[in-house]
């Protein structure tokens, strides 16, 4: 596919060419500039982007396989991001989020997307964000991006997010004090799935709490409870969903988080961007591992 | 993988009414652990969807599991799929529990490579790096 056939493609929301260029760009091709350049700006900005994350085994892609469901009900076309870690080790990833999806494979106005962390210290904002506003630019509304809810870099992934949904569920107890520091604070909505087993009524009243109290610090929190297996509780969710997007439009809220995200952004893109030449100068002079590295990379820095 | 500057992504799928996915999974950890980037369809996908999702993910290679007996029906019916939805370039490698007389007539339908029972998962893993090489370079090609 050359470069006319791809904007071309792009343009005319060609699965391939979509596809094509969500690589690319991950990539960091030549190409990648033209296709950034080219999408449409208005329907990123009218798009809702909907973060979803939680521990592994909550539930994450079977709720999204009923959102899917719930959204294609009303002839919106969705864009799913589904990141999975890489191996530190060899590199490689295992992406399996999408089995929970299939029934949607043969629908052409739902586009799934694996995306693998690939290990990197930056830049797995600047991609998943890239990813988000080629889906949202192809007419998708929403695009969900799906994560584990573990990492810095994930946090910072799920901050590209609209509206955000952390999944929970009961007997995962230990992850969700792992987490008390970092997502409960940024999730708009607390889903308790797997809501008919033992335990989620225990889990649901934490949640509730710390939504109360998230309320009187002057959060808008919520919790909602599903049994994504089921489809159980998913319109309440769609709701709260909308409800949510509705209010930090009006609110301002909806531009602050989009300004933050795009701040992330441009910073993951630049030092992206800045990486190989990096790399390349602190290979030249790989002969002199001395002194402090902080200096040197200082050093480095000025030369630039 | 120090030497190749894009990760290769394939996608590994089990096509027809068989559950026997111990083989495919089995796959795509090895793929995994030589660098790969792997995606799994589950079990009991029809050709169309895995063509479908090949296509949206945007991979180099589709592996294809069997134990049914219905490769002779389902691999070519892949190919085929792919084609239709304009990816015939992506190359569809085939294993599971296939007679050797069936290997010809599968070649034949445009399955690059198949293989079966025992055959060392280096050689299969390798035989990924060589079509997803020649995937790459046809595409930079034009």
């Amino acid at each position: 596919m050359n470069r006319e056939d791809l904007l071309q493609g792009l343009k005319g929301r060609d699965p391939r060419a979509i596809a094509r260029a969500i690589s690319l760009v991950e990539d960091g091709d030549p190409l990648a500039d033209a296709i950034l350049g080219s999408l449409d700006e208005s329907r990123i900005e009218q798009a809702l982007v909907l973060g979803m994350t939680g521990p592994p085994g909550a539930g994450k892609s079977t709720l999204t396989d009923q959102i899917i469901a719930g959204y294609r009900a009303r002839s919106q076309r969705i864009g799913v991001i589904a990141i999975d870690p890489s191996s530190a080790i060899s590199g490689g990833a295992f992406l399996g989020d999408r089995i929970r999806m299939m029934r949607h494979a043969l629908d052409s106005d739902v586009i799934v997307r694996s995306m693998a962390t690939r290990g990197r210290l930056g830049g797995l904002c600047a991609a998943a964000g890239a990813a988000v506003r080629i889906l949202a630019s192809s007419g998708c509304s929403p695009v969900i991006i799906e994560t584990v809810g573990v990492g810095q870099s994930e946090m910072d992934i799920i901050r590209l997010a609209d509206v955000t949904t952390l999944v929970l569920a009961p007997g995962l107890g230990d992850d969700i004090q792992a987490m008390k520091a970092g997502l409960l604070e940024v999730a708009d909505i607390l889903v308790v799935n797997k809501a008919d087993c033992v335990g989620a009524e225990t889990l649901a009243m934490d949640m509730e709490a710390v939504a109360r109290e998230s309320r009187d610090k002057g959060g808008s929190t919520e919790v909602c409870m599903t049994v994504a297996s089921e489809g159980r509780g998913i319109a309440e969710l769609m709701q709260t969903v909308e409800a949510l997007e509705k209010q930090y439009r009006q609110g301002g809220e909806h531009a602050r988080r989009r300004q933050h995200a795009y701040d992330l952004e441009v910073l993951d893109w630049a030092l992206e961007l800045l990486r190989p030449e990096l790399l390349e100068k602190i290979a030249k002079s790989g002969s002199n591992r001395t002194g402090d590295p902080r200096l040197k990379a200082a050093g480095i820095l000025r030369q630039i | 993988m120090a030497g190749r500057s894009r990760k290769y992504r394939v996608l590994i799928g089990k096509p027809g009414l068989d559950g026997h996915d111990r083989g495919a999974k089995i796959l795509a950890r090895a793929l995994r652990d030589a660098g790969f980037e792997a995606v799994y369809t589950g079990i009991r996908r029809t050709a169309d969807e895995i063509a479908a999702a090949a296509v949206q993910e945007d991979v180099s290679a589709v592996g294809l599991s069997s134990l049914s007996g219905a490769h002779l029906r389902l691999f070519p019916a892949v190919v085929e799929a792919l084609k239709q939805r304009g990816a015939g370039d992506i190359p569809v490698l085939g294993g599971g529990v296939i007679p050797d007389e069936d290997l010809a007539a599968l070649k034949q339908a445009g399955i690059v490579e198949v293989y079966t029972p025992g055959t060392p998962l280096a050689q299969v893993v390798e035989a990924f790096e060589n079509a997803c090489d020649r995937h790459q370079k046809g595409r930079s090609g034009k």
